[in-house]
């Protein structure tokens, strides 16, 4: 049950510009076992999709660069094996779908045959089997496999983002990385798309990290949550000690700005101020200027993590000391 | 209470290629002064197009528009000016709704510019320092070009524009939508504290349901260009009559765990809008469609007190 | 900024053309003509004996002009055909035929037939090359115009109240300007060499006025054992046009917000 698919030490990405160092990705640590949907939450800025791409390889160099840190899946540190070898991972043992099915697809090929494409690049059989695994996936994720030889432009969002996903899984990864796959969607097909993922990933045993920043998506298909600010991560948790048991400023924050359906709320409570530039980072805590809780302490010493709870984690010095009794 | 927008039987088609595209298709509702109405439904739904034909940014095709009492369906050139200053609309996406070649001032500057409402420059000045005050844009990015700042200070200035010249009706176009959460409840409470101070009545279009509890009195719901149920905020969450809305509010994702609904799921695609047939519009999906709904248009008509519904077997959750 | 001090010294060099040229233009001299780049005549001598250099400065007043008030003109008449056509769709139709129907004409012979029907000298030159490169400038504002049309601020600035003088001056113009800049900056180089083709037909510019355009064709016939009458003229084109697109590409960038 808790087999490490996914072990990623001590990241660090950097995007070096001719104006300005961005650092998006600092420091971070984070496991992911089989079977589970990890959530990584965050706004805009936090480094979520970069981490995204730093796991696949994809991060685009020039500017960006890996400065440090591994990332162990199988038992090899992604970031040391050849590229050849990590274009026999991607794709085949980790998949990634993108938040913008409209553009994922390419509009001059039927959606068969990309389904067909990546089964082929993987696995070994003939075309054949190839075309019947294509049909199969079509069928599992609710479109007729009669429409394998329709171009992308024919079906709607909610449908591209279902061959999106028929692509990501064809292949049967350990682990599909899936960057706001709902995010462009409707209310009614996001409900759709999300009950159909939760479905194969029972059927294929896959690991998900699921990229959101929307909360409400978290708690319908996640079983761990890692919230993300400046680069770091900030909290970490089971989903049940996340959502009741929040400990990190941000996190009470970013709950409070959502408004609640069952009660009625005359102000919103807002977070003030704005997310830090990433090439201008504050010092200490990266928080700490828009932290109602903020102490001297916490503007020039950088927290680090403490175990409040079993598997829980914060980056906060209100809990310095406070870590709980194993 | 008074009225202060009446629409009737509003029509908007575009003509395509391919046949009539009904956008909106018969929509009727009224506004009282002060007051928001949330607006909400998909993409494709029509609720950008209702807002947009409101205020005269796009012909209508038919039905009539009434505005404290004057019928401004027809209204054009000098006219349609001189609404503009009280009828304004606050965009989505602030990113593409503001020049990119403009300053700040200039941008919040230009409504007052078009009317020659200051009678120098450092009336000029000092209306937009005001403006810009009230939105919460700190002085020093009065010379800032928009790329310079990030989506929820565009959106200020965006609402600063809006309100330059003291309307009374806005019209909000998902205003909240393309920004962060944290920065989506900064914006919100900004316009909840403009509408309080300078008694606006608002039209508030959105796909969130949750933001639109938040924000409206009343909500009317659209479904491929008709009003499908429309009731006040409190008795909308509490009871709805038509399918489409029972499944809308079913599908909300909350933050929170334990929320064990059954969610229902509704099949199928959006039909098209293109050259519509008789018959609800929701039928070809809804779990309970029969004969009579494929064939016969269903009326709004009132359920309950001041709760509308266009369905032939409303049935109440 | 190289862009701009190269065009700059050619403008000064051609007004300063009497004061800096050590000959005058049609000074002939027999005994000296075919001569190479020497100390007495810096860039040598063409057929007639004349001195290249102080052709090459006097020719820079004509080439300059032409190239730059021709372009000018062009980009005048349609960047405002473009925006017509784009802005007032019912005229569209209308307008983008009539520029079609000169687009069809190949430019050069648009270009001789307007100079023959005119007749010669500087002015009628530019006008011929300014009217057979409309359909360039239309065309492209047009695409811009249309692009920028649809944008949400140009929804909003209508919704504010700016009529559509205003949009199209303070919204679209400026939106649209990248790449009008470009064509305008690799039009000069043409234009510069569409009225050296009609100067050697003997329409526009009559010698023995000097023109770049006109030295390179007149010394077309020696370029075998006499190539520095072609290549010198050539090289100073080439300078201009280079100068031009480095100043056009550093232009569009300055007027960019976005890259301050």
């Amino acid at each position: 049950m808790h087999e490490k698919v996914l072990e990623i030490k001590k990241l660090v990405v950097r995007y070096d510009t001719d104006y300005e160092k961005v650092e998006a990705v600092n420091n971070i640590s984070l496991e992911i076992a089989k079977k589970e949907t990890m959530g990584l939450v965050g706004e805009t800025g936090a480094g979520k999709t970069t981490t995204a791409l730093a796991i696949m390889r994809l991060v685009p160099s020039p500017p960006g660069k890996v400065i440090s840190g591994e990332i162990y899946f199988e038992g090899a540190d992604l970031l040391k094996i050849s590229e050849k070898e990590m274009r026999k991972i991607r794709g085949g043992k980790i998949s990634m779908i993108f938040q913008d099915p409209m553009t994922a697809l390419n509009p001059v090929l039927p959606v068969g045959e990309q389904i067909m494409e990546v089964i082929r690049l993987h696995d070994k059989g003939s075309k054949a089997e190839a075309t019947k695994k294509t049909t199969k996936m079509l069928e599992l994720v609710g479109i007729n496999s009669e429409r394998h030889n329709e171009y992308p432009h024919q079906f709607s969002g909610g449908m591209k983002q279902r061959v999106v996903i028929a692509i990501a899984l064809a292949c049967n990864p350990s682990l599909l990385i899936a960057d706001e796959p709902t995010t462009a969607l409707d209310v009614t097909i996001q409900a759709q798309v999300l009950g159909m993922m939760n479905s194969l990933k029972d059927e294929f045993d896959t690991s998900i990290i699921l990229i959101t920043h929307d909360l409400g998506v978290v708690a319908e298909v996640c079983d761990h949550v890692a919230i993300m600010y400046a680069g770091e991560i900030i909290e970490t948790g089971t989903i049940k000690e996340i959502f009741e048991n929040k400990k990190h400023p941000y996190t009470i924050g970013l709950f409070n700005s959502i408004p609640d359906l069952d009660t009625e709320e005359d102000r919103l409570q807002a977070i003030s101020g704005l997310m830090p530039d990433p090439a201008n980072l504050p010092k200490g805590c990266k928080f700490h200027p828009r932290c109602p809780k903020c102490t001297a302490e916490c503007k020039h010493r950088v927290p680090q993590n403490t175990e409040v709870a079993p598997e829980h984690f914060v980056k906060c010095l209100l809990y310095k000391g406070t870590e709980a009794a194993k | 209470m008074s009225v202060l927008l009446e629409v009737r039987d509003l029509k908007k088609y575009f003509k395509t290629h391919r046949g009539l595209l009904h956008a909106v298709d018969g929509v009727s509702f009224s506004l009282d002064k002060g007051k928001t109405l949330g607006i909400v439904g998909e993409s494709g739904c029509g609720k950008s197009t209702l807002g947009r034909v409101i205020l005269h940014l796009l012909e209508l095709t038919g039905g009539e528009i009434l505005f404290d009492g004057q019928d401004i369906t027809n209204v054009k050139g000098r006219e349609l000016k001189e609404h503009r200053k009280i009828m304004q609309m606050i965009f989505q996406d602030p990113f593409s709704s503001i020049n990119p070649r403009m300053t700040v001032s200039s941008i919040i500057g230009e409504p007052l510019k078009n009317y020659n409402a200051c009678k120098d420059k450092r009336e000029y000045d000092a209306r937009v320092k005001s403006l810009m005050d009230t939105v919460g844009l700190a002085e020093r990015v009065e010379q800032s070009y928009p790329h310079e700042l990030d989506g929820g200070r565009r959106q200020r200035v965006g609402i600063a524009r809006a309100i330059a010249l003291n309307p009374k009706f806005l019209v909000c176009d998902e205003p909240v939508s393309a920004l962060d959460v944290s920065i989506q409840a900064q914006i919100l409470n900004l316009m909840q504290d403009l509408q309080k101070e300078r008694g606006l009545t608002c039209i508030f279009i959105t796909h969130n349901l949750s933001v639109v509890k938040h924000v409206s009195n009343d909500i009317c719901v659209m479904y491929l260009g008709v009003l499908i149920e429309k009731s006040s905020t409190k008795e909308l969450f509490a009871k709805q009559y038509h399918p489409y809305t029972q499944a809308l509010l079913s599908a909300i994702l909350q933050p929170k765990l334990n929320k064990t609904k059954n969610r229902i799921i509704i099949k199928g695609e959006l039909t098209s809008p293109i050259n519509v047939g008789p018959g609800c519009r929701f039928a070809p999906r809804c779990l309970y469609a029969c004969d009579e709904c494929r064939n016969t248009t269903p009326e709004l008509k009132e359920i309950s007190p001041n709760h509308f519904a266009a369905c032939h077997f409303p049935r109440c959750e | 900024m190289v862009g701009l001090y190269l065009l700059v010294f050619l403008i000064l060099v051609a007004i300063c053309a009497p004061i800096i040229a050590p000959y005058d233009y049609d000074d002939q001299n027999q005994e000296k003509a075919f001569k190479f780049p020497n100390r007495e005549f810096w860039f040598g001598t063409d057929n007639f004996g004349r001195d290249i250099l102080s052709r090459m400065i006097y020719g820079s007043r004509v080439s300059l002009q032409v190239g730059l008030i021709s372009v000018g003109f062009s980009a005048l008449v349609g960047c405002t055909l473009g925006v017509i056509a784009a802005f007032y769709r019912k005229c569209d139709n209308l307008v983008m035929r009539v520029v079609d129907g000169f687009a069809s004409i190949p430019y050069l012979l648009l270009a001789i037939a307007i100079a023959a029907a005119l007749g010669s000298g500087i002015n009628n030159l530019m006008l011929a090359v300014g009217i057979s490169t409309i359909p360039a400038y239309a065309r492209v504002t047009r695409a811009a115009v249309l692009t920028v049309k649809e944008t949400e601020y140009v929804e909003a600035a209508r919704s504010i109240g700016t009529n559509n003088f205003r949009i199209i001056i303070r919204h679209i113009m400026p939106n649209s300007l990248a790449p009008i800049i470009i064509q305008a900056t690799l039009g000069v180089g043409n234009a510069i060499l569409i009225a050296s083709c009609l100067s050697f037909l003997g329409l526009g510019i009559q010698p023995p006025s000097p023109e770049w355009g006109a030295m390179l064709s007149g010394g077309r016939i020696y370029i075998r054992d006499y190539w520095h009458m072609t290549v010198i003229p050539g090289v100073a084109l080439m300078l201009v046009v280079y100068a031009l697109n480095i100043l056009g590409d550093g232009l569009r960038d300055a007027l960019d917000p976005r890259l301050k």
